[in-house]
């Protein structure tokens, strides 16, 4: 079975191929379907497979800047990347890194770095989980007691009206999210988001989708796009600085990348098949599997219950395994029905 | 109890990245690694060579290859899904 390890001529560690395609594909699918790199699932399962930590997150970014080209492509095809806004989202990003960066080091030298970081964390993603119960809460009542039919672009969570309201010049029309607003509104966004993410030390499109939906007024799918351009961006640079300090294993991120290229495709043509709604539910349900499986985790390492770990590996592969079944089930039923439809047409 | 809920789950999102903050936060240092070579052939032997004799060399082929890597399986993925029959050229947009 030595034809199934594969080495890797930097690291020197022997590793299982099919492991790194399967990684790929599946988080491939995620990442295109959700806009996001997904290096905290990566990273763990490169891991996982052999990789030794210093290289797994190396491998990974450089992955992921081939894996994002594909979904961005797929997704600019579809009209689901606003170029505009993802540079405005950019620049803004790229200040608001810095800042964080400054900051962390700012707290660094006053000794609490692990406390401040913990503490933003917790609030950002709590914030940002709360989101999407509210958004399905909202929606749900404005559907039942509104009179008028409610549009179908409507979200339950409308903050970004309050937000175009504010015209500061110079203000712009952004074509493909549809939304005409300040630039300082989306410049702003990318600012707070990218300073979360130099504090945290993350990409930041987890941060990223749900803020373009909700505090810029981005249609669900235009926000996974937009999202993906902006990681392509992230992850072509970080591919260099990573490689440039010697921790990408190129012939694994090839090889996780047939996996990855294949994965983002399809993740990317799925949306196609959802509506924006059912897309943040599912984003919200992977959420909540890992966060069972990391609360099991920790009561397993408290108690020291072996079973509980075991099951917390249960919790996340069989949660992810489900929620990739949906899409695919899903995405299959629709690509069939839409071809169904065409032959009809034609006869 | 809904609000029990959304208490629970926000807690719940929250936790769920409790790892990254210990993994993700860690400045990339440079690494003083050799790869090691003995036994090693063909392309995995100048690979290898490479990253040990001109990293300047090694990061700009890794920084194009996997750019130009990730174009190329684009093509093919958008050739293939063609192929499906489905149009890939538009989409509905739909919130719910």
């Amino acid at each position: 079975m030595e034809w199934l390890y594969l080495h890797m001529p930097i690291s020197g560690v022997d590793i299982f191929w099919p492991g790194l395609v399967i990684l790929g594909l599946g988080v491939g699918i995620l990442g295109g379907f959700y806009g996001m790199g997904g290096a905290w699932m990566i990273t763990p399962g490169l891991n996982i497979l052999g990789f030794p930590m210093a290289f797994a997150i190396g491998t990974d970014i450089a992955h992921i800047a081939g894996k994002s080209i594909v979904s961005t492509m797929r997704h600019a095809r579809f009209g689901n990347v606003d170029y505009k806004l993802g540079v405005a989202m950019i620049l803004g990003t790229i200040a608001g890194f810095e800042v964080g960066a400054q900051m962390i080091m700012w707290f660094e030298r006053i000794g609490k770095v692990d406390l401040y970081v913990r503490i933003i964390y917790l609030l950002i993603l709590a914030f940002i989980a709360y989101l999407v119960y509210l958004d399905f809460k909202k929606l749900k009542s404005k559907k039942e007691v509104g009179s008028a039919k409610v549009d179908k672009l409507e979200t339950g969570i409308t903050w970004y009206k309050t937000l175009h309201k504010i015209k500061i010049p110079p203000v712009m029309h952004f074509k493909e999210a549809m939304i005409t607003c300040s630039v300082w509104l989306p410049l702003g966004v990318g600012f707070f988001t990218g300073w979360i993410a130099g504090i945290l030390g993350i990409g930041g499109g987890l941060i990223r989708m749900p803020a373009l939906i909700y505090f810029v007024g981005c249609p669900t799918h235009v926000a996974v796009g937009t999202d993906l351009f902006e990681v392509m961006i992230s992850g072509l640079y970080g591919a260099f600085t990573y490689t440039w300090k010697g921790r990408t294993e190129l012939i694994g991120a090839l090889v996780m990348l047939l996996g990855a290229s294949l994965g983002a495709q399809f993740g990317a043509v799925a949306t196609k098949y959802f509506k924006g709604m059912q897309i943040r539910i599912l984003f919200a349900s992977a959420v909540a599997c890992a966060a069972i499986s990391i609360l099991l985790k920790l009561i397993a390492r408290i108690y020291h219950i072996v079973v509980l770990d075991h099951a917390s590996s249960v919790v996340i592969l069989g949660g992810v395994f489900v929620i990739m079944m949906v899409i695919l089930i899903k995405t299959i039923a629709g690509m069939r029905q839409e071809v169904r439809m065409k032959k009809q047409q034609l006869t | 109890m809904k609000k029990l809920f959304a208490l629970v789950s926000s807690s719940l999102g929250a936790l769920t990245f409790f790892p990254q903050i210990v993994w993700a936060k860690g400045k990339a240092e440079t690494l003083v690694v050799v790869a090691y070579t003995k036994g090693v052939t063909g392309l995995n032997l100048y690979w290898a060579n490479l990253y040990n004799d001109n990293m300047f060399l090694f990061t700009i082929l890794t920084g194009c290859i996997m750019p130009i890597a990730g174009l190329v399986l684009g093509w093919i993925g958008d050739w293939l899904i063609r192929l499906t029959g489905i149009d890939v050229s538009k989409r509905e947009l739909a919130e719910h």
